[in-house]
């Protein structure tokens, strides 16, 4: 069974159509990269995915079920990684993590295996708002799998990551994750290696739409220029 | 559901003790509203209709403050969108809110019941007291439960902060009649009474009236 299947999908805002005519198959276990530049429809297509936005044209199947009807069923499987971590400034990271584990039903041993996974053990107890941006991106990773979620959606994931904090989110996000993902990206050749399948996004519309084995770098340079 | 509640409850007072955004500047308007009137009419004490109108105007404009904050840390911050990931019942949160904005202006009346038995009314406030409670705790019900329905249904707006006291205020003034009516005999200075049935029954009923508005609507409001 597919992960995801979706035709002709079309989502508004107002009278601007963010997101039409899109259209692909993404198998369990695969990697769907989207490339375009800002305001291509990358994070609204993450947003209708993980079923925060309902589609206003097309069909859209999550893990085998249907949005929006069966919205219900796809909340507690999907993993997203927005520009937003998602998370209270004021409450520390082991605090969202508990309150995030309580929503999802996930156990105590669950947070403090992450806090470990991530290194950021040594600082879970301080509020968020004291932390960096890229420790805060890392609580948001350990956010997004707490619940181990079959689908990743993860929206430039290393966004505001060193080099080191990117080899810990590995084994949770990576390609060395078993689960399905779509990963919006800016990063041609990180992107590429990733993938298994390429959309390329421009004001809403597909342009590009290939086994990632078939496109090359400059093809993803294209769609910014 | 009861889970979800009380996780949502905890993270609640959690970032409201860290931030001390709604419940000391309700508390502080409340009592600052009373030094104004005191100063206004010009007279050292007050009973009657006058003093329970003043109570509850206060106590309304106090609790609007609340409900404007309701949920602006979870619009800022993408509390919404965690918790419409997770599977669980939605209403949870619509219960979780109440209980919260309940809490505030249980906490807004201990510091301002006394400030206006202080500051402004006449009559001793001692034996009125178990009456008076029983009213707040009638029109507090309502407050919460109209004041998380227009929480949440002003906070997704971009003019929330007027939308909010817009919607709130014309919805509140009938628990506003009710609880002064209410109030009134336990405020008088001469021969004070017991509060009418009908303006507890009529409290009593607009609370359920709400309650089941808030139920039935609030898992559309949340929706995109």
């Amino acid at each position: 069974m597919p992960a995801l299947e979706v035709d002709g999908l079309a989502r508004h805002y107002g009278e601007r159509e963010a997101l039409g005519g899109v259209s692909l198959t993404l198998e369990e276990g695969q990697t769907l990269v989207v490339f375009g530049p800002n305001g291509a429809g990358k994070t609204t297509l993450l947003r209708v995915l993980a079923s925060l936005l309902r589609p206003h044209a097309g069909r859209v199947r999550v893990l085998g079920c249907e949005l929006p009807q069966e919205a219900w069923k796809v909340r507690g499987r999907v993993g997203l990684l927005g520009h937003e971590p998602l998370l209270y400034r004021e409450l520390t990271a082991r605090e969202n993590l508990r309150y995030h584990a309580r929503l999802h039903g996930v156990g105590e041993e669950r947070i403090g295996e992450l806090l470990r996974a991530l290194a950021i053990a040594d600082r879970c107890d301080e509020p968020l708002r004291t932390l960096s941006r890229g420790m805060v991106q890392r609580v948001a990773v350990a956010r997004a799998v707490l619940h181990e979620p079959p689908l990743l959606l993860l929206d430039e994931p290393h966004s505001n990551l060193d080099p080191a904090a990117v080899e810990l989110v590995a084994p949770l996000i990576g390609a060395r994750s078993p689960c399905t993902r779509v990963i919006c990206s800016h990063d041609p050749g990180g992107g590429l290696a990733e993938a298994d399948l390429v959309l390329g996004l421009r004001a809403g519309r597909p342009v590009l739409l290939r086994a990632a084995g078939e496109v090359r770098a400059p093809d993803i340079a294209e769609l910014y220029r | 559901m009861r889970r979800t509640v009380a996780a949502l409850l905890r993270k609640e007072l959690l970032v409201e003790l860290r931030t001390l955004e709604s419940v000391p500047g309700m508390s502080l308007f409340a009592v600052t509203t009373f030094v104004v009137f005191h100063f206004a009419l010009n007279r050292s004490s007050v009973d009657g209709d006058l003093a329970a109108g003043i109570l509850w105007v206060t106590l309304l404009f106090a609790a609007i403050l609340g409900v404007n904050r309701l949920f602006v840390a979870d619009a800022d911050q993408g509390g919404f969108d965690g918790f419409l990931l997770a599977p669980v019942d939605r209403s949870a949160l619509l219960v979780a809110k109440a209980i919260t904005l309940l809490a505030y202006i249980v906490v807004l009346e201990l510091v301002a019941v006394p400030a206006f038995a202080l500051l402004l009314l006449g009559p001793p406030l001692g034996q009125a007291l178990p009456d008076l409670l029983g009213v707040l705790a009638l029109a507090d019900v309502g407050v919460a439960a109209i004041g998380t329905l227009v929480a949440a249904l002003a906070v997704r707006t971009r003019a929330r902060d007027l939308l909010g006291p817009l919607l709130a205020l014309p919805l509140l003034v009938p628990i506003v009649i009710g609880g002064a009516r209410a109030t009134s005999p336990l405020l008088a200075l001469a021969h004070p009474g017991a509060p009418a049935p009908r303006w507890l029954l009529t409290l009593g009923l607009y609370d359920l009236v709400f309650g089941l508005i808030a139920y039935a609507v609030f898992d559309f409001l949340l929706e995109d």
